[in-house]
């Protein structure tokens, strides 16, 4: 059973501002029949002001509340204030939502992102036609399962300060089926935070070699022969040059199928955390 | 909010029988020696046990009560006849599934694939049933398991069991075969003897028993390593002392089960063709997702097609109506259900799927109000739909 809010709950029951307008003046459209939710959002404008809005949706209670509440948001607000309306404003609007359906309120951002992409004033129908003669960059598409582009990811990174891969599932689906598409995700939110992990790495690589040798040999040391002796195994550092480091694995671990994988993926993955990224590990018999 | 509950959710969970609770009561109240104590005092638990085993026994038609072994929930037998019967062949590395098992039994095998077994996922048609020509050239020398769903969770539909053992034991003899059988118990008759398997796993919830008790069937020829071990309970195969009361319980329930079966062939299923024909005659854009697969009788699944599941549950509970969906938003997955993806069910009706299930405890009236109010939700749903343009062309088809 979801938590929803009293007034998600009033606005899957009584959905506000239903229909289609005839004659609307811009339209927006997100989501598909077959990714499980779609919204479309129907716009009348008048001198720069939203006066009437309508929306249809096929989705669950709280893609019908998100649609519902945004009508109900930008009637008679001007076309510049309702393009700064994000998702969150949406879901604060609703007295939140549950983190899985936060999704919801993305899809009402975009529809709305959708219409006004489309919509220029009267006044401004020549910087309209250069805009529509602009050579069209293709939108790159990181999510095949639910048609998801980076430019959506990176904004609901933005806008909500999403860290993890599942929380920008939570809020775009992206990465939500097959899951091929995670660690694009996660390159978007390490691009994202890039600056800061491009401090760090630089405060690590400034070690002078003899400094990085203690550094490697005390974390195998004190780190990862631990963890492997725990299993049954061990580690001796061999040697070192430059960044790559050569290390025996004794005991359980030699004979075990699974050590090139516990070398990779645990080895190399504590030492790169820890001194340089660029360290690649190698195996001597 | 309504008062009154329309509990048609049977396969999620039932309600406790009142006789099986009373059979339960006095160990947990006054009877409440351990059964492996040697004074007299814990003769009565002991001897309740014994009694229930061969309740379970008689239920599932068992050779022996010795095959019987109690457990906790059906996931823990699946859990221990799957990998203990793996832990008695390690030598053989090949299993064979369904695309469309309970999670409990399939994120066993996709951790078994994990640790370097090969596992087949044999596939369904449009109507739910198994494709057993697939299934028959899959089993090869290194088949150590097979394991079929006895019916299906989600849409009802029954697999052929017996005439699978027969393929299974003409193809490799020394295959094992374990049967899920949580969604049959207390619906149609089991026979582990007549159906040739040997392992099948039972949830007493799932038949008016509590939450909390299960039963594996292992038959004598198989032999399993225990999953929990410790103490000698249950021959050794399930350490832990005996749950007393939920076993006295499942026992109970074995035998009101046994009473109602003729009930369930005819009254509920009655009752559930009832509920299907209304919603298919009255609502233009509803359809049966199974079609004409033999099913289970108590449980319906039914696409309404451009609309959108959980709102539909959502509407539906406000009515105090208890159903539930294999849409992606009810689920906190983003997908819908793995079983209707593997029937090829149109996407258009896929997030609109509503299984009802009833029970023994579904009257003439249930059926008759949900009849009467699913008309009005679903038109209610379909006014916010986007597809109104397929949505009337449905309709105009449907009136011709």
């Amino acid at each position: 059973m979801w938590d929803y809010s009293e007034k998600v709950m009033d606005h899957y029951r009584n959905p506000r501002n239903v229909g289609k307008i005839d004659d609307a003046d811009a339209i927006g459209n997100a989501g598909s029949l077959t990714c499980g939710d779609q919204l479309k959002i129907y716009l009348k404008i008048k001198d720069g002001v939203v006066t009437d809005a309508k929306f249809q949706t096929f989705g669950c209670g709280s893609a019908v509340a998100s649609s519902s509440i945004l009508t109900e948001m930008i009637i008679g607000k001007t076309v510049e204030e309702v393009r700064k309306i994000t998702n969150k404003d949406i879901a604060d609007e609703l007295g939140g939502l549950p983190p899985e359906k936060m999704h919801c309120s993305v899809m009402g951002y975009e529809a709305l992102e959708d219409a006004l992409k489309g919509y220029v004033d009267k006044d401004e129908i020549d910087t309209a036609y250069d805009e529509i003669n602009k050579p069209k960059t293709e939108e790159k598409i990181i999510c095949t399962c639910f048609g998801v582009t980076e430019n959506l990811i990176w904004d609901a990174i933005k806008q909500n300060g999403l860290k993890t891969v599942e929380e920008v599932t939570n809020y775009t689906k992206a990465g939500g089926a097959c899951g091929k598409c995670k660690s694009a995700i996660q390159d978007i939110i390490d691009t994202y935070y890039h600056k800061e992990k491009k401090d760090k790495a630089e405060e690590k690589s400034s070690l002078s070699p003899a400094q990085k040798i203690l550094k490697i040999s005390s974390i195998i040391d004190n780190k990862i022969s631990p963890e492997l002796q725990k299993d049954g195994g061990d580690i001796t550092l061999v040697d070192i040059d430059g960044n790559s480091v050569f290390v025996k694995l004794r005991g359980r671990c030699s004979g075990c199928k699974n050590s090139t994988l516990t070398l990779k993926a645990f080895v190399e993955s504590t030492l790169k955390d820890a001194v340089d990224k660029n360290i690649e590990v190698v195996e001597v018999n | 909010m309504s008062d009154k509950i329309i509990y048609l959710d049977n396969n999620a969970t039932t309600r406790v029988d009142d006789k099986v609770l009373e059979s339960m009561l006095p160990y947990l109240k006054e009877e409440y020696a351990n059964p492996s104590s040697m004074y007299d005092f814990a003769k009565k638990s002991s001897d309740a046990i014994k009694e229930a085993r061969v309740k379970v026994r008689d239920f599932v038609n068992a050779e022996n009560e010795k095959e019987i072994i109690f457990t906790s929930c059906g996931s823990e037998s699946a859990n221990t006849g799957i990998r203990g019967v793996l832990g008695m062949h390690k030598d053989k590395r090949h299993i064979i599934t369904t695309k469309v098992e309970h999670p409990c039994v399939l994120n066993v095998y996709k951790m078994l694939e994990k640790q370097g077994y090969k596992v087949d996922y044999i596939g369904v048609n449009s109507a739910g049933e198994l494709d057993l020509e697939q299934l028959s050239e899959a089993i090869n020398d290194d088949t150590a398991l097979v394991s079929v769903m006895y019916a299906n969770n989600e849409t009802g539909v029954i697999n052929p069991i017996e005439k699978i053992s027969q393929i299974i034991k003409s193809k490799n003899q020394n295959t094992k075969f374990y049967v899920d059988a949580v969604q049959v118990a207390g619906k149609i008759p089991i026979d582990v003897q007549a159906c040739g398997v040997d392992m099948l796993g039972i949830s007493g919830h799932k038949f008016h028993a509590p939450k909390g008790v299960g039963v594996l069937y292992v038959n004598s020829k198989t032999i399993i390593t225990p999953l929990i071990i410790g103490g000698h309970q249950e021959r050794g195969k399930r350490a832990g002392t005996e749950n007393v009361p939920y076993i006295v319980g499942i026992g109970t329930a074995c035998e009101r089960a046994q009473e109602f079966l003729r009930y369930e062939a005819t009254e509920v299923k009655r009752l559930r063709d009832k509920l299907e024909n209304g919603i298919l005659k009255n609502i233009y854009n509803a359809r049966l997702n199974t079609g004409v697969a033999n099913r289970v009788p108590n449980t319906s699944n039914i696409g309404f097609e451009y609309v959108e599941g959980e709102l539909i549950l959502l509407h539906l509970s406000d009515k105090g109506i208890c159903a539930s969906s294999g849409s992606a938003c009810t689920s906190g997955s983003l997908e819908p259900s793995h079983v209707l993806r593997a029937m090829n069910v149109p996407f258009t009706a896929i997030h609109g799927s509503i299984r009802f299930s009833l029970s023994k405890y579904t009257t003439e009236k249930d059926i008759d109000y949900v009849n009467s109010v699913m008309p009005g939700i679903i038109e209610k749903i379909r006014n916010l739909s986007p597809y109104q343009d397929e949505l009337a062309e449905l309709k105009r088809r449907k009136t011709l």
